[in-house]
């Protein structure tokens, strides 16, 4: 017990530093009125380059990512690695969409994508299926940020669900408080202790472990002595489709996040957005490290902590590593960073969630004439509530419920792309034409990932994103991404809906934004006098 | 006033050789050549950040709007 005493003081020690951080970030660029959207929920659209790395980095790379990739690595192998190239592909993808979203955005204070959707498409049904998707998308991530922290407390031998609870209240009543300045300073701690942490991970284990080359033999013979076909440190025939078309599609999917466009739009000029497109693959380095964690986890011969349930916890293999290769004072510092890991993401997350209800539900169907000190009100209360749901999801729920969720949401949250990403190059698709997609790529998405089992824990539906192309009667053993094809029937249905309904003469929506809106940046009419004051 | 000029820039397309080369297993999809015990599946893709963020960086820079006089 003396060792759990070590890790647990040191956690609770830097735990409590970052919370008293949340609470001061209230008073940082500190602006006049914090009673607004702009201000509290997007920290005064004025963070700069360095600011918006650490904050979107400390979005887009959570503590479930840290904990859950090295254990799919484990698991799997090769597949695993998928996170590697997703990261690297999603920022020259996204490089001048981003541009566009902040401009066009920028020009007519929009805070939420389903905003830009409202306003490009002239279609408030349009707009409101878009902000469900991202909410019902955003909410299972939220609640899987407490998978990590759970992960983490389990292999300090507390269990219960008391800490959690202490956590997420302390993390409600500061994002409660600042708003996006919270976890905007808190960023700068989460990721460097982690830095700090993967470092020396990469560099002490494998030392102990006898160098790379070994702890890579030990996990291609592990592989080798299982019977599954799909695992190994290399890919095979039948899942090279499925790692190429899950990067692809999480890539695209990525920045469609409602809480992964907060960060960007936080930012001052499209400058900064560039820089960073450059700048955050640096994430994805330690990402591939933290990946190859699970591998040293084979060749250390870690055990996985067994659960309430009697199974082991595959979630905990890295939080178990820790605890066995380091120090106990260390390895307190390693169970910190995963632990301050899961807030910011987890305020970021409730505040676009926050934003997207206050936007596009309260204002446009509860309050019309909201003024934006009662916007600011509604958001904070929200992302209140959107945190003791997510906590209510993990004690009444079964935690798998969220990881479920969670793959289900990566699937749906892709059918936004032609109104939203598509929709910033294009003003083709007709409104109908564009719901039309979205029902047949939501359908589609479900039906196949129904399909989809999981012989690992004898699940029979949704147990992975790897949907066979054998249910589609092909004779093949090829596996493919369940995203990548519900959005090709959303994309199909959408073009041949465009021109039913133009042909029909079905009406079309106004479009309220202007050509050269998506070019405009800091200093530009209409972008240099956005008031802030005043939302448009 | 903004024109569409600054989106638009042969400079852009380079953007497509990160995106296409990490997506290409029979780049890497093996075993051998190891690199400091890395098998190359591994290695190599992450050698693949250091092109993302070096022709980013170039699109960047050869892009990037001059100060207006």
């Amino acid at each position: 017990m003396n060792a759990n005493v070590t890790e647990l003081v040191v956690f609770a020690a830097l735990f409590l530093a970052v919370s008293v951080m949340g609470f001061v970030a209230a008073r940082w660029r500190r602006p006049e009125n914090i009673e607004s959207l702009h201000e509290w929920g997007l920290g005064g659209r004025n963070f700069g380059s360095w600011i918006t790395w650490f904050l979107v980095g400390g979005d887009l790379y959570t503590a479930y990512t840290f904990v859950a990739v090295p254990a799919l690595v484990f698991g799997a192998g090769a597949l695993g690695f998928y996170a590697l190239p997703y990261t690297v592909v999603v920022y020259p993808l996204v490089f001048l969409v981003l541009a566009r979203m902040w401009s066009v955005s920028h020009v007519h204070g929009f805070v939420t994508p389903a905003d830009f959707v409202r306003a490009r498409f002239g279609s408030p049904t349009l707009a409101l299926i878009i902000a469900i998707t991202g909410l019902v998308a955003t909410m299972p991530y939220i609640a899987l940020q407490l998978v990590g922290i759970e992960a983490v407390l389990k292999t300090m031998g507390i269990t219960g669900h008391l800490p959690i609870i202490i956590a997420f209240a302390i993390l409600a009543a500061y994002t409660y408080q600042s708003g996006l300045r919270a976890p905007a300073l808190i960023a700068f701690v989460k990721d460097t202790l982690i830095y700090i942490v993967i470092l020396v991970a990469v560099i002490y284990i494998p030392a102990k472990l006898g160098g790379w080359g070994s702890v890579f033999d030990a996990a291609k013979a592990k592989f080798d002595a299982t019977p599954a076909p799909g695992d190994g440190i290399t890919l095979n025939a039948g899942n090279q489709l499925q790692y190429v078309t899950l990067a692809f599609g999480s890539a695209l999917a990525l920045f469609l996040y409602p809480h992964s466009l907060t960060g960007v739009l936080a930012s001052k000029n499209r400058g900064v957005i560039k820089r960073n497109m450059a700048a955050l693959p640096a994430y994805s380095f330690l990402l591939g490290l933290i990946a190859l964690l699970g591998f040293m986890a084979i060749a250390a011969g870690t055990k996985p902590v067994v659960g309430a349930n009697g199974k082991p916890d595959t979630n905990t293999i890295i939080p178990a590593l820790f605890d066995q290769m380091f120090p106990d004072w260390f390895a307190g510092v390693a169970y910190a960073a995963v632990g301050i890991g899961a807030l910011v993401p987890a305020a970021i997350m409730s505040i676009a969630a926050a934003n997207l209800f206050t936007r596009n539900i309260y204002r446009e169907y509860l309050n019309r004439d909201a003024t934006d000190a009662q916007e600011a009100k509604v958001s904070k209360i929200v992302s209140l509530v959107v945190k003791v749901g997510a906590v209510l999801c993990i004690l009444l729920l079964d935690p798998q419920f969220s990881i479920d969720l969670q793959l289900i949401g990566g699937v749906i949250i892709l059918q936004t792309l032609p109104s939203v990403a598509l929709g910033l190059y294009t003003r083709w698709f007709h409104r109908g034409g564009l719901i039309a997609g979205w029902v047949a790529g939501m359908g589609a998405g479900m039906w196949m990932l129904y399909l989809i089992p999981n012989p690992a824990n004898g699940k029979q539906h949704f147990g992975g994103s790897a949907f066979g192309l054998s249910n589609l009667g092909l004779d093949t053993k090829m596996t493919i991404y369940a995203g990548f094809l519900a959005l090709a029937v959303n994309l199909v249905v959408a073009v041949l809906g465009t021109l039913a309904f133009r042909a029909f003469k079905v009406a079309d929506g106004e479009d309220a934004t202007a050509r050269e809106d998506y070019f405009a940046d800091e200093g530009d009419p209409g972008v240099k006098d956005l008031d802030l004051a005043s939302s448009s | 006033m903004p024109d569409d000029k600054r989106d638009r820039s042969p400079w852009y397309w380079l953007l497509l050789v990160p995106i296409a080369i990490p997506l290409m297993p029979f780049l890497f999809n093996a075993d051998e050549p190891r690199l400091f015990g890395f098998p190359l599946f591994y290695w190599l893709q992450i050698a693949f950040i250091a092109l993302g963020v070096g022709t980013t960086t170039l699109v960047y820079q050869m892009t990037k709007r001059r100060r207006r006089p």
